[in-house]
């Protein structure tokens, strides 16, 4: 039986369940696979030079995706994401391969959030959160907002 | 002021897209983002849940199939306006960020159609020059023409 997080939990400022990543040039690979974003800026040296962001970078929407499951994981099954938002401030680069299947040492990134409002809709019960990515320095990457639905006690 | 070429992309509506969601495509998608939620890997818990099968992850509408086509960052919408825009002087782009209105789960197995318009073109003074903001937003429905998303991605050009 999984968590079920209920609206009455949360209150302003209450924190969202932070979640580590870590951006490897074996996700990068993954991901333009997954998503169809085959621009050479995230896999080509030369090309990523060419657009002045030095060697290739995290694929922004990549970022995206993982305040998603910082959502999802935090609300689980019984909460719903309505609305979502987010903006990309700032270049990522991913760690290196050590081997077939390990990272090399290097950044670990955090997605975060917090919670911002809480009130009731027409139908539903929700919770506005703001929520961003931070690098290994702290600085944050990306940055965003989410609107969830939750279930209620009574 | 805004060449006229510029704000006539206002209201342009692109071609629709049918997107299918393959059950091998959101495992990919949620492989390469690291989410290993039942709901996309194990069949049997996501019939169990209130979702009654297996779901996408918000956000993932069955890209790719032609991937120029499945994103909307690279439709062939957003080529047009990349290409109006730049001709007016504004060639350089960034990617401005994404924001979703989510109504109903999508469903492996489901057929998508997705219809891109501009929503806004607009221009401002800051402090590094004048940028145009481009708005297109992006509409999914499903194969019960229920109203799956909409999807408001903006790209600044400079």
């Amino acid at each position: 039986m999984k968590k079920i997080l209920h609206w009455e939990d949360l209150e302003v400022g209450s924190e969202v369940t932070p979640l580590p990543k870590v951006a490897t040039t074996q996700i990068l690979v993954k991901w333009a696979g997954a998503s169809g974003d085959f621009n050479p800026l995230h896999y080509e040296d030369t090309f990523a030079t060419s657009q002045g962001v030095g060697k290739p970078i995290v694929h922004g929407q990549l970022k995206r995706a993982w305040l998603v499951q910082l959502v999802t994981d935090w609300i689980g099954d019984q909460g719903t994401l309505r609305r979502f938002s987010c903006q990309f401030r700032g270049m990522d680069y991913p760690r290196l391969m050590r081997n077939i299947s390990e990272p090399q040492e290097g950044e670990t990134w955090w997605c975060k959030g917090k919670v911002t409002k809480k009130y009731i809709g027409d139908k539903e019960h929700y919770v506005d959160c703001d929520i961003w990515v931070e690098n290994g320095k702290g600085e944050v990457t990306t940055r965003g907002s989410a609107t969830v639905a939750l279930p209620t006690r009574c | 002021m805004l060449p006229q070429e510029v704000t006539q992309l206002i209201g342009k509506v692109g071609e629709t897209v049918v997107l299918q969601v393959e059950l091998g495509a959101i495992r990919k998608f949620a492989d390469a983002v690291g989410d290993a939620n039942p709901l996309y890997w194990d069949a049997d818990y996501a019939t169990s849940t209130r979702f009654g099968g297996v779901i996408a992850p918000p956000g993932f509408f069955g890209w790719p199939t032609v991937w120029k086509k499945a994103m909307p960052f690279f439709s062939e919408l957003r080529s047009h306006v990349m290409d109006i825009i730049a001709n007016a002087g504004y060639a350089r782009i960034v990617d401005g960020g994404i924001e979703y209105d989510l109504y109903v789960p999508v469903r492996a197995g489901d057929t998508l159609s997705a219809i891109s318009v501009v929503k806004d073109v607009y221009e401002r003074e800051t402090k590094t020059g004048k940028m145009i903001f481009s708005i297109i937003e992006t509409t999914y429905t499903n194969q019960w023409s229920q109203l799956v998303a909409a999807a408001r991605q903006t790209l600044v050009h400079r």
